[in-house]
This record gives C-alpha cells, sequence and structure tokens, in this order.
C-alpha cells in the first residue's frame, strides 16, 4: 500500500491540491484503507486512495469555510492553488521528492517530509527510528508543510539535494536501524526508475554495495566489526551483484566531459572492497586510484570533502605505508583534528606502520571524542588490544 | 511509583572507593567483560528501567549574550574538579531503598582484573509533574 502513496500525493498535488492539506488527507485516507481493505479489497487501490482523500479534502474546506461563515468574515470558499503549469508527464516519486527536499527546508525537515510523503511512513515510526518523542517528529513535518505552503511547487528542483537527502536516510539507517537503510535504497531504486542521471544510480549502486556487508558489521554481542575482520560469508552476494550491474550501467554512460560524480565513484571503492576474498586481497592501488578521482571533483577538497581526503589516507597508507598516510592526514588537522574519526584514522595509520604505542594513544584519544556509544566502545577496545600487544613485544 | 535518575560521573563526587587507570589502559578481556556487563546492566531491573543515556565529555557552557547579540559560550577554564555527568539510568520504583539497590548493582560492573569498580553512583529523585492528592 505504500508503494501507492507517491502516486496519489503527486496526483493531488499536481491537480492542485496544496501539498500540505493534501498529505494529510492522505494520511487519513491510508488510515482508512487499513481499516476497510481487509474486507473490501478495491479494484483500484489507486482511485479508491485518491477518492477517499479527495473527500477529505473537500470535507476540510468546508468545515474551515463554515467556520470562517461563523466567524462572519466575507471570505470566499478558498480557490485550488493555481493548477501548475508546465507538469513533467515523468515520475510521481522524482516530483515528490523535490517537493519534499525543497532546499529551503533543513535537512532534517527534509528527511522527514521524504519519508512520510515518499516513503508513507508514519510519524510514530519516522520518530522512533531517530528516537524524538512523537509529538516533536509531528511538529517537525508539519513545520515543513508550512514551509512549503504557497512555494511554487511545479519546477524541478535540485537532484544533487535529494541524492544528498537519500544518502542521510541511508546513513542514518546503516548506523541504527537497518529498515530505514531499506527505505532508502527502495526510493533510490524508483528514483532510478525516474531519472537517467547516472549519479542516480551511482548512489543506488554505494547503497547496495555497502548494504551487503551489513550482516558483518555487527556481531551477535552488538560489537563493531571493522572490514579486516569481517566473516565475508555473510555478505550478501545478491546485493554485490546487483550493486556492481547498476554501477556499470551508470559508468557506462560517461563521457570525457562528463566523468563520474562521487557517488559513482564511491560505489567503485566499494565494489573493490566487496570484491576482495579477503582483506588482504584487496586491490588497494586502484582504490587509491579511484579516490584521487574523487579528490578531483573539488578545487579545495581539505575543506571541501575532508571525509574523501581521510579516506584516500587510508589507501595511501595500504599502498606506500603507514607513514605516508600519516603525512596525507596532516593537512587535515584544522579541520578536522577535534573529530573521533580523524584520531580513528591516524590509529589505523601508526598500527600499520608499526607504531604500537602512538596508535594505542590515538585510539584512546578517538573513543574520548565518539558520540556514539557502539563505535566509543569499538575505540576502547582497540585502545586496549593494541596496548597490550605493544607491552608484550 | 518515585522515579530516580542514577548518574554517573566523567569526574567530581566522592574520592574514588577504587581508583582506576582509563579503560584503554585496561587488559583487553577486562575491557570485554566491563562493556558486556553494561551490556546487560539493564535486565536486572527490567520492569524499573526508563531510560538510559550516555554524554560525551565535552561540555560547553552558554548563556543569553542579550537582544541581537549571539549566545555567549565558554570553554573554561573549569577546575578539574567540577562535576562532568558521564550518563545516566532513569528508574521507576516502589522506594528509595530499591532505588539505592540498583545503584548498587549498577557500581558492580567489573573493573580491572574483573573485580568490581564500586564506582559513586550520584541518586536522584525526580520531581513529580502531577500535584499530589494529599
Amino acid at each position: 500500500m505504500r508503494a501507492l502513496v507517491p502516486r496519489v500525493l503527486a496526483g493531488l498535488v499536481r491537480r492542485g491540491e496544496d501539498f500540505d492539506a493534501a498529505e494529510d488527507a492522505l494520511q487519513e485516507a491510508l488510515l482508512e484503507a487499513l481499516r476497510v481493505w481487509p474486507e473490501h479489497p478495491p479494484r483500484d487501490p489507486t482511485a479508491w486512495l485518491t477518492t477517499v482523500a479527495t473527500r477529505r479534502l473537500v470535507d476540510a474546506r468546508r468545515s474551515e469555510a463554515a467556520r470562517q461563515r461563523r466567524e462572519e468574515t466575507a471570505a470566499p470558499e478558498p480557490q485550488p492553488a493555481a493548477v501548475a503549469e508546465t507538469v513533467d508527464e515523468g515520475d510521481d516519486t522524482l516530483f515528490l521528492l523535490f517537493c519534499c527536499c525543497h532546499p529551503d527546508l533543513t535537512p532534517a525537515s527534509q528527511v522527514a517530509l521524504t519519508l512520510r510523503a515518499v516513503g508513507g511512513l508514519t510519524t510514530r515510526e519516522i520518530a522512533d527510528a531517530f528516537y524524538v518523542p512523537e509529538a516533536t517528529m509531528a511538529q517537525r513535518i508539519s513545520r515543513a508543510k508550512r514551509t512549503l505552503r504557497g512555494r511554487r511547487l511545479s519546477r524541478p528542483g535540485d537532484l544533487a539535494v535529494v541524492l544528498r537527502v537519500l544518502y542521510l536516510i541511508y546513513t542514518t539507517g546503516h548506523t541504527d536501524r537497518a529498515d530505514l537503510a531499506g527505505e532508502a535504497i527502495r526510493l533510490a531504486r524508483q528514483l532510478t526508475l525516474a531519472t537517467e542521471e547516472p549519479e542516480a544510480r551511482g548512489l543506488l549502486a554505494l547503497m547496495l554495495l555497502n548494504h551487503a556487508r551489513l550482516p558483518a558489521r555487527i556481531d551477535a554481542e552488538g560489537r563493531i566489526v571493522p572490514l579486516d575482520r569481517q566473516d565475508r560469508s555473510l555478505w550478501e552476494t545478491r546485493e554485490i551483484a546487483e550493486g556492481v550491474r547498476v554501477l556499470q550501467s551508470a559508468l557506462a554512460m560517461q563521457t570525457d566531459s562528463r566523468p563520474p560524480g562521487r557517488y559513482q565513484i564511491e560505489a567503485a571503492i566499494a565494489a573493490l572492497h566487496d570484491d576482495a576474498a579477503s582483506a588482504e586481497e584487496t586491490d588497494w592501488p586502484q582504490i587509491l586510484a579511484w579516490y584521487d578521482d574523487l579528490l578531483a571533483l573539488s578545487a579545495d577538497p581539505v575543506r571541501e570533502d575532508p571525509a574523501a581526503v581521510l579516506g584516500r589516507a587510508v589507501a595511501v597508507g595500504h599502498v606506500h605505508g603507514g607513514a605516508a598516510g600519516l603525512r596525507e592526514i596532516d593537512r587535515l588537522r584544522d579541520v578536522l583534528g577535534e573529530r573521533h574519526r580523524w584520531h580513528a584514522v591516524r590509529a589505523h595509520l601508526h598500527e600499520l606502520g608499526g607504531d604500537l604505542a602512538a596508535a594505542a594513544a590515538a585510539y584512546a584519544v578517538a573513543a574520548r571524542r565518539a558520540t556514539n556509544i557502539a563505535e566509543r566502545d569499538h575505540l576502547v577496545r582497540q585502545a586496549a588490544r593494541v596496548r597490550a600487544a605493544s607491552a608484550a613485544r | 511509583m518515585p522515579k530516580y535518575l542514577l548518574l554517573k560521573h566523567y569526574r567530581g563526587g566522592p574520592d574514588p572507593y577504587r581508583p582506576v587507570p582509563p579503560m584503554d589502559e585496561w587488559a583487553p578481556e577486562d575491557v570485554e567483560a566491563h562493556l558486556s556487563f553494561l551490556r546487560n546492566v539493564r535486565e536486572v531491573f527490567e520492569g524499573e528501567y526508563v531510560d538510559a543515556q550516555a554524554l560525551t565529555p565535552t561540555r560547553t557552557w552558554v548563556r543569553y549574550g542579550g537582544p541581537d547579540a549571539a549566545p555567549v559560550t565558554t570553554d573554561g577554564p573549569h577546575p578539574e574538579t567540577s562535576d562532568l555527568v558521564a550518563g545516566w539510568y532513569m528508574i521507576d520504583v516502589d522506594s528509595y531503598e530499591r532505588a539505592l539497590e540498583i545503584a548498587a548493582y549498577v557500581s558492580s560492573e567489573p573493573g580491572p582484573g574483573g573485580e568490581p569498580l564500586h564506582e559513586w553512583i550520584d541518586v536522584r529523585e525526580i520531581m513529580s509533574g502531577a500535584p499530589s492528592d494529599e
């Protein structure tokens, strides 16, 4: 049923209904459907939802008009907003994603609205996913919808923003809840049906190729297992195969004037990790080459894309040795020196270079700066492990 | 049913009963035992558990800066002895005694050598919002 949400909502909004009111009406229609459909399944579910939502909209408008009459204001029945002029025949999902990822909204609002209006999740489900009270999430969503009120929603938005929002949904789910990651993948898959843009496919491929490793990433005790210690037989080979296929179809569209974008590059790096039968067989020179391409996308990678510089430093460490990697991340000290990840990578590079005492100290600093309990515990373990190994020498 | 916060501190409070080095200097198996205790600690007070949160050690003090002014912050200097809360368990229990019992259990978490840490736990009753019937 949730899969029908974008189509019905997009239909209502395109007909000229206010996004806010249409979304509310559709939520009510969905609740009604949950009640009625088990006994009386509709022949055309989309039409059923559209009809019920429309009835709700009319009711809402009538009671609003009645209220205004009672207040004796001389207001005419509210007119539906002007019908969007040029409506792309294309896909409803894409249209709605552009609405929900409107640049005037904060990232938190974009994420919440996308999950509700495109993903069809209930406010409760979204609130649970982000560990906030349902009332807080309800307010965040209605504030976002108020912001959209009166905005022209017919113009195509910025696809880059949509991709970023989907990736944000994915990464949130990756650390906390697997179902959000799955939802992001579902939405990205729909998006690739609606646009030819290679970066949309790149994003889908990246998600699939990372998601494939999820079963190996946390052990039965809830502990983080780093990539080089994962049981690779737990990786989802079907997701890897699909990810590689999607990535190849994206890369096939590249031309000299349009080189692969960041999601395709990151997907290519993920694919190389997935492709290695053991950590030792990882093709680090190839990964380093992709990181070079990734950095080439920014004029000033240290400021604009420090995460890419950090990732590249790890690859440098594996190709040219820990000391070379450490020289690379020194450039990031001003930008990332306060973040746990910078210290964790430093520790890893020290360990690669054989300086276990320095590695233990850096892991300990990283642990103190971590903002996630699982990561903090993992870093404390790493510090204790490396310190013990250092003492045993 | 009164609610209590059982607060843990990074620093502050009575002198440690058993001073220990930072956890990253413990033997790996002691780290493992400690984290495993924390993972399972709730089971002991399952029907009484309300919430648990951990805080990062980074602290910023902030105050109103006046109209049209940015919030005023300070990073210190704080005396090294000032209290720094590390996190809490919130519990909903029948009695103050039961709160102490749970706090004592929380404090029995294993430290170096697998011996209990005897960490001081700060037990605070949460004021209820509703007026009482009496």
